[in-house]
Formats: C-alpha cells, structure tokens, sequence
C-alpha cells in the first residue's frame, strides 16, 4: 500500500464577508466545507464543478496560499499547516501550481529566463548564472520551447506558449505535486491538446503528482487517474477514472455528463439527457441537509433534513447520497 | 424537476430539406481593421447562406474571424474595422448601410445574443423596460401590451415567477438566468434571423445544457434561422444542422452536420475533430495534435493560411491560396490536396 | 513567428543556443514610445542646456565675482559686456546670480525629488502589499502629515536644523539649505506613497504574484523584485511632476524667507528680493523669473511625455 503524497482531512475553508457598522461579519462564503481526500504520487486526481463548488479554492488551499478555517493537511508526512514560515518555505520546492490565465501568471517585466529560473536563484543561491541558465535552457526544451527565445518577455508570446513558460517554472525544481488550476481553459483547443500531452508526459517522465482542477470533463477523463466532483464545497463522488464515467452512482455526476455535448452528432441525437433545473446555489447560504437536493431528481424529505455522508460502494468508489441505486 | 429530454433532432433526417427559403445571403464577406501598422484581414471572402428554420453553426479558434462575421452583419463593428461584400436579408442589402435603415431590422427581424450575459445587459435598467423597449420600438405597441408579452416571453425562457420578476435589475438574476433574458430579450420580436455569439461558452456545463436546449427549441417552434459561433465542436454536434468551419478568415470547409463530423476532408477538420478529447472515449493515450497555433488576423499572405501547420501541405498551399470548390450538395472544401466533394 | 512549441532541432538541450534575440521589455516599449514625442525631447534638451549653463556657466567668471563689481552699480542690460544682464545695486552681476541661484533650486529639486521617489515607492509598496493592520497604519501615519500645514511644518524643520545643519553620506549642508531640503522631502514623498500604496494593492492579487509566493519567495522578495518594478511606470510619471513641485516648493520657501539666505541664492530668493525692488529695478524679477518658469515649461511637457509613454491607463 502505497503512502499517500498528500491527505487532506476535513478541509474547510470558510471567508467572513465583512460588513456592519463595526466591520463584523456579516455571514461566511462556505467556499469549502469539510473535504476529506488522498493523492498519491505519481497520481493525477481530476477535481471537476461548476461556479462556487470550491475547487479553486480547495487547490490554493492545499498550498497554503490562502489560510484554512478548518481541517489538516498532511503532506510528505508532515502536518503543513504547523509548519513555521522558514519550513514552510523549504516544502514550496516540492508543490508547485500552474494558472488558468497563461499570460498573468508571469511577470510582464520579467524575461523568460528570469522566470523560469527564479525558482532556482530562490533555493539555490549557491549555484552560478552559468548553471543557472544551463537548467533553465534544459528545461525550456522538456516543455517544447526553443531556448532561444529565452531573452523575450511574456507579451511576444502566445497563450499555449505562456502555459509552457509557467509550466516550465513549475517544473524547475522538480516537485512532487503541481496544483494545475484550470490549465487549459484558455487556450484553443488545437493548444489545448498540446499542453495536456505535455503534462501527462511530464507526469510520466518526473513522477509528479497533479491535482487537475477543472470544469472540463472530458479533458479531466483523458488526463485523470482519479476523479472527484464537488458541489458547492462538499465531496459529492470520488472513484476511479473509467469507473466513474462508466457508472457514475451521484444524480449530480449524472447531470453533469450528460449535460456535456459530445463531438459525435449521431450519438447526440440519441442520448437521453438528464436537464437540472434551476441555478446553482449560493456558498454563502447552502441548502440544509444535502446540498444538491433543490436541484435534484431524486429528492425526498430525508434529503432536506439530513446532509448525506460519503459511503463506499466498493473499488474506491465513494458517493454521498441517500438514494444512490448500486445495482 | 426534471425533463429527460429526447435528442434536439427527432427525425433521422436531420437536414432540413433544400427547398427550405434562404433568409441571409453572404457573399464576398470581408472584414478589416486599421492597425498602427495598415490594415489587416480579420475575415477573406466568407460566402455562405442561412435557410429559414436552420442552425448553422461556425466553429474556429481564436483568430478565426467568427465573431466578426456576425458582428458585421449587425453593423456592430469597431471603429477601425470596414467590411466589403454583400449581405443580403430578405432582399435587403446589409452591409455598409446607414443607421437609420439597419435599426429597423435590428433587434426585430434580426437579433443577436452575446457571449458574457454580466455586459450585454444595461445595468441600469429594470429588465422589464429593456423588453418592452424592444417591442415598443419595433412594433409600437402599447406599454401594458408591451410588458404582457414580455412577461410571457419570460416566461416561455422559462424563468421561474416572471411576472415578479420582470421588475428586477439585471444584477438581481444570475448568470443563467440574464442569458434567457437575452435570449427572450432576441427572441421577443420572432426574428427571421437570431445570430449567437458564443452563448453558452461563459456559463457552467449544466446551465449551458438548460440553454442550448432552450435555444433549439425557440428555434424551432418560432422558425426562426439560427448562425451559432462557437470553438466547442460538441456543442456544433448537439445543436447545428450545418457547419462552417473557419481558420485564419477563411472557409475551410462546409457541409452537413454529418458530413464533417463523419467525412471530413480538410485537413483542419480532421485535425481539430482528431484533437478534441471525448467525454466518452476509451483510448487514453497521446491526444493527436495540430502543431504550432493559430493564426491571428491573416489575408496579407498569398497562400493558405493553415499551410504552416498543416501536415499535407505542399509547395503550392503556400503560393496560391485554394479556391472553396462547392458541390452541388453545399458541400465545400477549400484544399489542393482534396477534390471537392460532391456526395 | 516561427512554430516555438517544436524543441530545437539543433545542439544539445542545455547548452545556450547559437544566436538568441533580445526581447523587448515593457520598458523598452515605454522608452521607445517617448522618444517618438518631440516636444517632450526637445524639453529635455533645454533643461539640460539651463543645468549645463547653471553649473558651469560660473566658472567663466572670475574669482571674486561674489563680492561685486563696486566700480560698475546698476549697470544696465548689455550682452556684449562683461555684465551681460547688468549688475544690481551692489553691483553683483545678475546673469552669475541667476545660475549660481539655478545650481541651489535645481539640485534641490532633482535630489529632493529623487529621494522622495525611493522613499515613497519603498514605503508605499510595503504598506500596499502587506495589507490589513499594517497597511492602516502606515496609511494613517500618511494621512496625518498630508494634514499638517506646510509652513507650521517648514518652520519647525528650520528651527531645528538652522544651527546644525545636516550630514548626509559625508557631504555637509549648512541650516537653510539643510532645512529646505528636508522641509521640500518631507512633504513631498507623501502623495507618491499612496499612490504606489494603490499601485500594490493592485498587484498583489494578481496571478504572478501568487505564483511568487507559490515559488517560496518571502515577503520582502516579491516586494522588491515584483511589486516595485511594477510600480516603475506610474512612479516615473509621477517623478518628474515631483521636480517641478520640490522647485516650485523651495522657491516659494526661499520667497518667504524660510529658504536659503543671501548672499546664497536661489531662484526663489531671488524673486523675494527682486519682488521688493519692482519699481526701482524689474530686472532682478524678471531674469530669475523667466528661468524659473522656462525649467517649470519643461517639466511639464515631460511630465506629458512620460505619462503618455509610461502610463499603462493611457492605452
């Protein structure tokens, strides 16, 4: 049994919405709200929503950019959110994270050679420029990209190019865990194709571990081992890859595959479709009991009444509803 | 709660037939934007047609000139940008005519809807005065007239308690909702014509799937012509009759839903339908790619515009730019390297 | 452009490529973009005509120019003399008095300038980026100088430096000039720190600064090597409006009396002294006055330039 990378145990993370006449809290944006999960390296876990499930959240959560309400973390072993600044700082060089919008996540002052090396001259300022470049040219042509355009700056570049450079950043040190937010959501889809082999290639070259946020589910089936879906802060399904596409238990998993158009007319003209009504909820005031139940086909009292726990329904395949059919 | 929905297209033949009436005539379409350094091509001579009750849907990337093409037949353009050639609606000419004349076309006859639901609607106004503002202007009916049909058009969008809620700003609805409110806001006039520019592309999945059922079901019962720009080809499958598909300001091809999802001959085509990964496939390995990306404004160049990343490219695609050869079917490719199919 | 995303079909990955073309930096952009403005180039040109003839102008002069020419009072404008603007009523030529004066308001307002440039945007970018308690008070600190009267402020500094004097790096200011000099930097790093406080409040959501901190830099790192060079451009506009307002608030010190006092000159004591004469002699207003005015033209058609080129809100 493998040693899990990262496990994350009733993770919240609740944000005061200030406001009143002395600054209290007005009520909490309940971004997440009790998530409990493994990864183990080498592995990618897909993490699918929609608007205001909280996967951003959950991903910036896990690398301490932003600070938990609730919960515990542990990563390599270690409890990191009792970490001090300086250890904190020395595990940044293993868990590392790559943005939806390719272009902002670099310094427009910066030249391409100074961002990707920065992480280097950050860890290793023992090492010569000399060496420096040598690494940051080596890794530049690991993501495809020629060294010399080393000296540009991010504005020359295209989208999938700047995904490459952040990519390539990322990868310097060569980390255990990348945090891929949305990665590939901005970029054409001919682009889109690039960047995914790239990290599936990478993932296997390093043995890195991906936690693959996005809202995109084919692209999560092709590149996950793993997927978990998220409502509204909470842990709706978690289970293997093929079997979650093959067999999906939770109605909200249901909706959202067959709510995906597919690129196959004939097969569009014959599917049965599961249509939701309504919007989705506000994290601010969540239903009570189950979360999805306003939306859900299956909804009875019970729903209303009692939040669902996750059960396991066998081979890593948990859910957590009340009238789940495991037939 | 919930509708399981049978497919958009009930009959196998999902063409609607050839005799159908051509509402919108394209032909010769170009657009251009003065840039510091001249002008550059967004769209090349663009030539298609739009027959009452069909979804034809126009899927490219980014630098494709999609959005263009529908943005200058609304006379939407931005002030650096001319188009040429000829767009004709009901016998009317389009193109490059004063305000006076288009306004009475737009918003009636012809509407369209915009990708970012948050901006296209006017925040400073109740939405029941933006519907009514349409029907009072259009068809200069009453004010009680004018809000019993919008209340009704809510309705028919499927917005839950319209009559409470037609009073409401635009911010007081979410995402999903203020996309119906455009969508009737298009639709309140039962336009011949309804152009979408990226519809669903900023909402989330499960409400994207709400509206394009909505929106093919308007369509249909209304019969009103529908061109859809899109990049998700998924979204071309579940709703469009016929495809368009464009690179670099050109028509690399076009034809039926059927025929480009099954047969087709562009290289382009094959390559983006080869490079979208599938909700439902079993294979899991390289996701097969274009190199390179995609070409932003282009036509100053005398060849192709996907010669640089087409991996059947010879001399000639960078010489001479291919002709669209038509079949008589409607079918069309624009490569040297395929024959023009015709069946 | 060429297909970047295919590797490179030669040389060993690794190794530095054969020929590698330099990027254009948003400040190259910038710089370029000013230097396309004439008006603004041809007012550097003559700024730096009026410091060249300011600083070395003197030195064409003799010796004990100082002391006055007792032989020549009063001696009218005539450019081919040895007075070319004439003399005043002790006698002491006018032009030298002008560009001795111009050395005193233009050193003051450049170095005045400068450091309250450094200290604004290190101050400013340190309270915008860290945020929450420390940002308030940092800010609030601000706010109570911005509300203090200048004056009230300007005579304290006097009456607390006029014996002693200032040291600063081995270079000795005696009292006034010491005085006006510390009067000019306090008050005027005030609004540039807000603004580059606005400035960082700005950036620190943005993505590469997350990525920053994602990478393991500390507080202090992302604030020196990304929160202020993203500042630059809106604090170079705002610099050379603060020369024109470090010279323009020393003249007006020196006018009051607060300033530097003869026989040290400055334009604004110059003014002063030439304010009281008008009737008998407009010349002694005239002259420093055109030069003031013309070094304040100047800067404004610069401060334009700069922002025009600089400003990323302008585009």
């Amino acid at each position: 049994m493998v040693e899990a990378l990262l496990s994350v145990e009733d993770l919240k993370v609740h944000f005061p919405i200030k406001g009143g006449v002395l600054g209290g809290a007005l009520g909490h944006v309940r971004a997440i709200d009790g998530i409990t999960f493994d990864l183990k390296p080498g592995e990618t876990l897909g993490i699918v929503g929609e608007s205001g499930c909280g996967k951003s959240t959950l991903g910036r959560a896990v690398l301490r950019l932003i600070n938990a309400t609730e919960g515990r973390v542990v990563w390599s072993g270690k409890d990191l959110f009792g970490l001090g600044t300086r250890a904190l700082r020395d595990e940044r060089r293993q868990m590392q994270i790559i943005f939806q919008d390719p272009l902002a996540s670099l310094d427009p002052r910066m030249s391409v050679e100074t961002i990707i090396g920065k992480p280097l001259r950050i860890f290793h300022p023992e090492l010569s420029r000399a060496e420096v470049r040598k690494r940051v040219f080596e890794t530049m042509s690991q993501v495809g990209l020629a060294s010399s355009m080393a000296n540009r700056y991010p504005h020359e570049f295209s989208g999938g190019q700047c995904q490459r450079i952040g990519i390539a950043r990322a990868i310097i040190l060569k980390p255990k865990l990348i945090v891929c937010d949305e990665p590939v959501s901005a970029l054409d889809v001919s682009i889109q194709a690039q960047i995914i082999n790239l990290l599936m290639e990478l993932q296997r070259s390093l043995g890195v571990s991906l936690l693959f946020i996005s809202h995109n589910l084919a692209v999560v089936r092709h590149i996950s081992h793993r997927v978990m879906v998220l409502y509204l802060g909470k842990i709706m399904e978690i289970a293997e890859r093929d079997d979650f596409y093959a067999r999906p238990l939770h109605p909200y998993s249901q909706a959202l595959i067959s709510a995906v158009p597919i690129a196959d007319p004939r097969l569009e003209r014959g599917r049965a479709r599961v249509l939701l009504q309504g919007d989705i909820p506000s994290p601010i005031n969540p239903p009570s009991g189950c979360r999805f139940r306003t939306r859900c086909p299956r909804a009875t009292e019970i729903c209303a009444a009692e939040e669902p726990a996750i059960r396991d329904y066998g081979k890593g395949h948990s859910a957590a509803c009340h009238h789940i059919d495991a037939g | 709660m919930v509708s399981a929905m049978r497919s958009i297209r009930t009959s196998a033949e999902a063409t609607p037939p050839q005799a159908a009436r051509t509402v919108l005539s394209v032909r010769e379409l170009s657009v251009q934007f003065k840039l510091p350094h001249g002008w550059a091509t967004a769209v090349d001579r663009v030539s298609f047609d739009l027959r009452q009750g069909e979804v034809v849907g126009i899927v490219g990337e980014s630098g494709s000139g999609k959005s263009q093409i529908l943005l200058s037949l609304m006379a939407l353009l931005a002030s650096n940008g001319r188009c040429s050639g000829s767009a004709e609606f009901e016998g009317r000419q389009l193109l490059n005519r004063p305000a006076k004349e288009l306004d009475a076309i737009r918003g009636s006859a012809m509407s369209m809807i915009f990708q970012d639901p948050m901006t296209s609607l006017n925040p400073y106004m109740r939405v029941s005065d933006q519907l009514t503002e349409v029907l009072t202007a259009h068809q200069g009916k009453s004010g009680a007239e004018a809000e019993r049909i919008a209340i009704e058009m809510l309705e028919r969008v499927r917005i839950p308690e319209a009559r409470r809620r037609v009073r409401f700003y635009p911010h007081e609805f979410s995402g999903g909702m203020r996309q119906r409110v455009m969508i009737a806001m298009a639709l309140l006039c039962r336009p011949e014509v309804l152009l979408a520019d990226e519809p669903t592309t900023a909402l989330d999945v499960t409400v994207q799937a709400q509206i394009l059922e909505l929106i093919a079901e308007l369509a249909r019962d209304l019969k009103t012509a529908v061109a859809i720009v899109t990049h998700d080809l998924g979204v071309i499958a579940r709703l469009c009759d016929r495809v368009i598909v464009l690179y670099g300001g050109r028509i690399m091809e076009q034809g039926t839903i059927d025929e480009i999802f099954y047969d087709p001959k562009h290289p382009y085509t094959k390559g983006l339908l080869a490079s979208t990964p599938r909700l439902d496939e079993k294979a899991h390995g390289e996701l097969k790619t274009i190199p390179g990306q995609p070409r932003a404004a282009s036509g100053d160049l005398p060849g192709c515009p996907f010669e640089p990343r087409c991996p059947i490219r010879i001399e000639r695609c960078k010489a001479e730019m291919p002709p669209l050869l038509a079949g008589a079917s409607g079918r069309a490719v624009a490569c040297h390297m395929s024959e023009a199919a015709d069946g | 452009m060429s297909d970047l995303a295919l590797p490179p079909s030669r040389g060993v990955p690794g190794e530095p490529p054969e020929e590698m073309p330099a990027g254009l930096s948003p400040f190259r952009a910038s710089l370029r973009r000013f230097s396309n403005n004439h008006l603004a180039l041809i007012s550097i040109v003559i700024l730096v005509l009026i410091a060249l003839g300011c600083f070395f102008g003197p030195m064409f002069y003799p010796a004990d120019t100082d002391l006055g020419d007792i032989d020549n009072i009063s001696a009218p404008i005539d450019l081919l003399s040895a007075h070319p603007f004439g003399t005043d009523d002790q006698g002491r030529d006018l032009l030298y008095r002008v560009l001795v004066g111009g050395q005193v308001s233009l050193s003051l307002g450049f170095f005045g300038a400068f450091v309250s440039v450094l200290v604004s945007i290190a101050y400013g970018s340190t309270a915008g980026y860290l945020g929450g308690r420390v940002d308030d008070v940092m800010m609030r600190a601000v706010d109570i100088l911005l509300a203090l009267p200048f004056i009230f402020l300007a005579i304290l500094i006097k009456i607390v430096l006029q014996d002693s004097g200032l040291n600063i790096l081995g270079i000795a200011f005696d009292g006034p000039i010491a005085s006006v000099f510390v009067a000019v930097v306090v008050t005027l790093w005030l609004t540039p720190a807000v603004i580059a406080r606005g400035q960082a409040v700005g950036l620190r959501n943005r993505e590469f600064i997350e990525a920053a901190r994602a990478g393991g830099m500390s507080q202090f790192q992302i604030i020196t090597q990304h929160i202020m060079p993203n500042s630059i451009n809106v604090v170079i506009v705002y610099s050379s409006l603060l020369v024109l307002e470090a010279i323009l608030t020393e003249s007006f010190l020196s006018f009051l009396g607060l300033g530097v006092q003869p026989p040290d000159a400055s334009w604004g004591s110059l003014i002063d002294e030439g304010a009281g004469r008008i009737d008998t002699d407009p010349r002694l207003l005239i002259l420093p006055g055109v030069f003031l005015a013309a070094v304040l033209f100047c800067l404004n058609y610069i401060t334009d330039g700069l922002r025009d080129a600089f400003d990323p809100n302008e585009r």
